[in-house]
């Protein structure tokens, strides 16, 4: 696929706290130079290309009542009737009918739903991306329990493959597909990254050991803005006494490739994790602070891979739950009032609701949960995606004061996570807002106040 | 062939036919797609309790949601539970029903049919205004969405007219109202009406995927 266009019409900007494209006005973005009937073509083909039994029983079940509007922080936010979670899906609902539902002969022959159009492709870039964290909590309102998030998902693989991904998210998918990593940590960046990290705080880190027990990953978010991860991950695992390392050849957890729509490109990044996690010989790989590589590798990288896993895949916070509850994990009293945002796809839709808690409950602090919180947790309006889309930032704020409302109501003295995508829209919310709240790891407060041994 | 016998016969005889083999058709269509296998390792090994408990669940607004969403809940509420008790209690219903299946039930007193009637009338109305007013539901809305409320609509009309003996005679009242049913029947299949069947399909998968991942649902 053509990327002419894209260093030319939309300059990146590497050095700013977001990678970004200047002057992000609102637009359309394209990639390649398809002619329009074969991006529709392409994008339909693709979205039922991995169509089963289920993603067909949602798409025959939406009554349109629009209860999931009433679930969605966009539309809460915003009020605007376009941003319900199903209209999302309609251009793929009116070509799912037409071309592939058990009636879609007869849709066809009497032209009862019309052909899509790239213009309206191009105009639910907007819908299927910038408004559309895949956050799920839609699917806990439908009365017909229709999964709208996974729908978008694969709504997405039609998009990419008719190159009508939004440019920064597109952008970012490619150079991980590239680079091995969306943000520039390269696997010579990362390998100097964990060198300098271990001189400067004196902890051992371990790269490329042949053999280990425990692989653990990281984010890019965390490798190149939140570098602390990698020395808080390295102090745990060794205050363990674990045979553990990080493998340059499968070190990134981020899958932007599943983000954006590219099937292919997802497979590309799980299997490198895969792969260096069996080559180390490996029984159990953990997960950084990060929502979505969670949904990648524990829910869809043993399908990716076609069987089981040889090894055990744990989120960070899953991890340290497992040697609190068994005492191997010790930790000094924390005694402050604390709240925890739970990732989307970590908590809600990943199913670790209780593993931070229990961290936290190790830790001795205090916890007070938000009104909605646990499963129903109010998305922090950056994932899926959203935080790399510029033009999107105004909607995006709009979202973010549900949550910074969420967590003042609370009155707590903390406020923690454990997802590094979630830290870094909190981070970028409470600069444009001037905020006095900041979200803290749930990683970084453990490795920070572990028992000297 | 006069008209009451026409929709008695033929009319609801191919409405049946149609409804059964519409049915049928989108069921299978979409049931025998391919399952792909999940190779993930499950949090909890049964599902189907989560198939089970979203079925139920799903049918009470959580508490979440309930102020956002109390008001169409409880109008939903009204007229599924007044369609229920008009056509499953009216005693002319039964009988037909019994012809049909051989099932056989007590019905209920008919001043309970004609009020429960009545308010479902009234909710269906406010339905359907409620449709055309909110800025969600008006951008959602297209041909199924207003036709099917069209026929849940006319049934329950021309039903109510047939036994208060308005507007004409009996016998045609009770023709079109036969032929109202004929309609509904014929567009079940079709259109969103299906969800009646599709809701515990659609609950029931979430409900087992969620519930293997160990998910909220």
């Amino acid at each position: 696929m053509s990327t002419a266009d894209i260093d030319s019409a939309h300059p990146l900007e590497l050095n700013q706290p977001r990678f970004s494209v200047k002057k992000p006005e609102p637009r359309y973005d394209k990639q390649g130079d398809m002619p329009d009937a074969q991006r529709v073509e392409t994008a339909m083909r693709y979205f039922v290309k991995d169509f089963g039994a289920v993603a067909a029983t949602y798409m025959e079940s939406c009554i349109h009542c629009g209860m999931c509007a009433e679930a969605c922080h966009f539309y809460i936010a915003t009020e605007n009737p376009k941003y319900t979670p199903i209209w999302k899906l309609e251009p793929f609902k009116q070509a799912y009918k037409r071309e592939a539902g058990p009636f879609a002969a007869i849709y066809r022959a009497l032209n009862l739903k019309k052909k899509v159009t790239v213009e309206q492709l191009e105009e639910w870039q907007e819908l299927l991306y910038d408004s559309c964290t895949l956050c799920g909590r839609c699917t806990l309102i439908c009365p017909m329990g229709i999964d709208i998030a996974a729908l978008v998902g694969l709504a997405r693989h039609g998009m990419n493959q008719a190159g009508l991904v939004p440019h920064e998210l597109w952008a970012v998918a490619e150079r991980a597909e590239r680079e091995g990593s969306p943000l520039g940590a390269t696997p010579k960046v990362f390998k100097e990254r964990c060198e300098w990290l271990a001189d400067d705080n004196e902890v051992e880190i371990f790269v490329d050991k042949a053999q280990a027990d425990v692989v653990a990953a990281m984010s890019s978010i965390e490798i190149m803005k939140y570098p602390g991860s990698i020395v808080a991950t390295s102090k745990i695992l060794n205050h363990l006494g674990l045979n553990w390392t990080f493998r340059s050849d499968g070190y990134e957890a981020t899958n932007f490739g599943m983000l954006s729509g590219n099937s292919a490109w997802q497979r590309e990044a799980s299997m490198k994790l895969i792969n260096a996690t069996i080559a180390a010989g490996a029984k159990l790989l953990i997960l950084p602070e990060c929502g979505h590589a969670y949904g990648a590798m524990r829910w869809q990288g043993a399908n990716i891979y076609g069987k089981p896993l040889p090894f055990r895949v744990l989120h960070i916070s899953e991890f340290l739950a497992e040697n609190t509850k068994s005492g191997a994990l010790k930790t000094k009293p924390l005694s402050k009032t604390m709240t925890f945002h739970d990732p989307c796809q970590v908590s809600r839709r990943g199913g670790a609701i209780e593993a931070p808690r229990e961290v936290i409950d190790g830790l001795g602090a205090e916890l007070i949960e938000m009104q909605d919180t646990k499963g129903l947790n109010w998305c922090c309006g950056g994932g899926g995606g959203v935080v790399t889309i510029h033009r999107a930032d105004h909607i995006r704020y709009q979202a973010f004061q549900i949550k910074m409302k969420q967590i003042d109501n609370t009155g707590a003295e903390m406020l923690v996570s454990s997802c590094s995508n979630c830290r870094q829209t909190f981070d970028d919310g409470q600069d444009h807002f001037h905020w006095d709240k900041t979200m803290l790891s749930l990683l970084d407060l453990v490795a920070d106040n572990l028992e000297d041994k | 062939m006069d008209l009451l016998q026409f929709a008695r016969g033929p009319a609801l005889t191919w409405a049946l036919a149609i409804f059964a083999f519409g049915m049928t058709w989108r069921l299978a269509g979409i049931l025998l797609l391919k399952r792909r296998p999940d190779y993930s390792e499950p949090r909890n090994a049964t599902s189907w309790p989560g198939a089970l408990k979203l079925i139920i669940s799903r049918s009470w607004p959580r508490r979440e949601f309930i102020q956002r969403t109390a008001f169409g809940q409880a109008l939903g509420y009204i007229f599924h539970i007044g369609l229920a008790i008009v056509v499953f209690g009216f005693a002319p219903h039964i009988l037909f029903f019994r012809g049909l299946t051989g099932l056989d039930w007590p019905n209920l007193p008919n001043a309970i049919i004609y009020l429960s009637g009545a308010i479902t009338l009234g909710a269906l109305i406010v339905v359907l205004g409620r449709r055309l007013i909110h800025p969600v539901l008006r951008l959602l809305s297209n041909f199924d969405d207003y036709f099917s409320w069209f026929v849940t609509f006319a049934p329950v009309a021309t039903g109510m007219l047939a036994v208060a003996h308005l507007g004409a005679r009996y016998e045609t009242l009770l023709a079109i109202h036969i032929l109202s049913v004929a309609l509904l029947l014929v567009w079940f299949p079709f259109g969103k009406l299906m969800h009646a069947a599709l809701v515990f399909v659609s609950r029931g998968s979430t409900g087992a995927l969620f519930e293997r991942k160990g998910a909220s649902i």
